[in-house]
């Protein structure tokens, strides 16, 4: 059954991927600039997924922007991740008919 | 005190919600490219209920449709997600209160959207929130993928591509009030994108788990030291 050892592998690695630090690092980190390091990780992960992947998720690249700006604005004036995102959707949409 | 912990399941429910959205189209694409590599649906099925990540589940199902070498699996899935190794150091410092149990359960849920959402929510990292958090975007990312493996023709290209936006979306409104917060963090953000762009048009093989992690270090290396934070900054 080679699917099944394929699966055990992908999910075995993945797993202890995420898991060995949680086994091997129980303490606090003190270091300051290990701490600013991963203060910032998350929103530099953030950047480098979202630029420039967002401009051709939608096969278009006018498109793309355009969902991308409605994201800001949205968020700027205090809308939600749930909001941003259907928000984004539908001007994805509404500019998808209109190109 | 029951109560409290249905709260907070409730609350990280709440805020996986949008990532589970994001997630719909994301894993309906990985349901059809499973099948189209000869993958039968409920396979497709446990794997993304087993490794519950994309682009190397992606990946994988390449290697299994070319019949890849095992060891060739292993290495891919490594390079590939990698940058979880990362995200889980990070996540270490949020969850030292959890018990060992609970920690190696919720590094289950280790995703990139996941992770985000979880280092960056104002409330207090418990975990039920995780629970939650993590619950409500396995359930979308196991739906999407079987509705791809069995039902892949039915969604309307134009619809699906369009709901690939929401992710994205998603992420731009966790950067934009955090960067409100805190002008330092555009700092980090800036430069991750420069070097994620640049590597894109630059160097395309390399792959994007790389080049996430490639980023990722520099940026906040780079902010840690002409921006550091004292361990007082609001945290």
């Amino acid at each position: 059954m080679r699917i099944f050892v394929y699966v055990l592998i992908m999910a075995g690695v993945t797993y202890l991927i995420r898991a060995l630090p949680f086994i091997l690092l129980r303490g606090e980190i003190k270091s300051v600039w290990l701490r600013s390091f991963f203060y910032y990780v998350p929103y530099a992960v953030l950047g480098a997924m979202t630029f420039p992947a967002i401009f051709f998720c939608t096969g278009s690249v006018v498109v793309s922007a355009i969902g991308c700006a409605t994201a800001i604005c949205t968020a700027f004036l205090g809308g939600g991740l749930v909001t941003a995102a259907l928000v984004s959707v539908a001007a994805v949409l509404l500019a998808g008919l209109v190109m | 005190m029951e109560l409290n912990r249905i709260k907070q399941f409730k609350r990280g429910a709440l805020l996986g919600l949008p990532i589970a959205l994001g997630y719909l189209p994301v894993s309906f694409a990985f349901g059809i490219k499973a099948v189209a590599n000869g993958i039968a649906p409920i396979w497709s099925i446990i794997i993304s209920m087993t490794n519950l990540t994309s682009a190397g589940q992606v990946a994988a199902a390449d290697i299994i449709g070319a019949s890849g070498t095992y060891a060739e699996m292993a290495l891919t899935t490594l390079v590939i997600n990698a940058r979880y190794m990362l995200m889980s150091i990070s996540l270490t410092q949020k969850m030292r209160k959890f018990s060992m149990g609970k920690k190696l359960a919720a590094a289950f849920g280790v995703t990139d959207e996941i992770f985000i959402v979880a280092s960056t929510t104002p409330y207090e990292l418990t975990f039920p929130l995780m629970l939650g958090l993590i619950a409500v975007p396995y359930i979308g990312w196991t739906v999407g993928t079987a509705l791809g493996s069995f039902a892949g023709g039915l969604l309307p290209e134009y619809l699906a591509r369009a709901m690939e936006i929401s992710l994205y979306a998603m992420f731009i409104a966790i950067i934009v009030p955090a960067v409100k917060r805190d002008i330092k963090i555009l700092f980090a953000v800036a430069v991750a994108v420069a070097i994620s762009a640049a590597m894109y048009f630059l160097a395309p093989f390399i792959s994007s788990g790389w080049v996430i992690i490639i980023a990722a270090v520099t940026a906040s290396a780079l902010g840690a030291t002409f921006f550091p934070r004292k361990a007082a900054d609001g945290e």
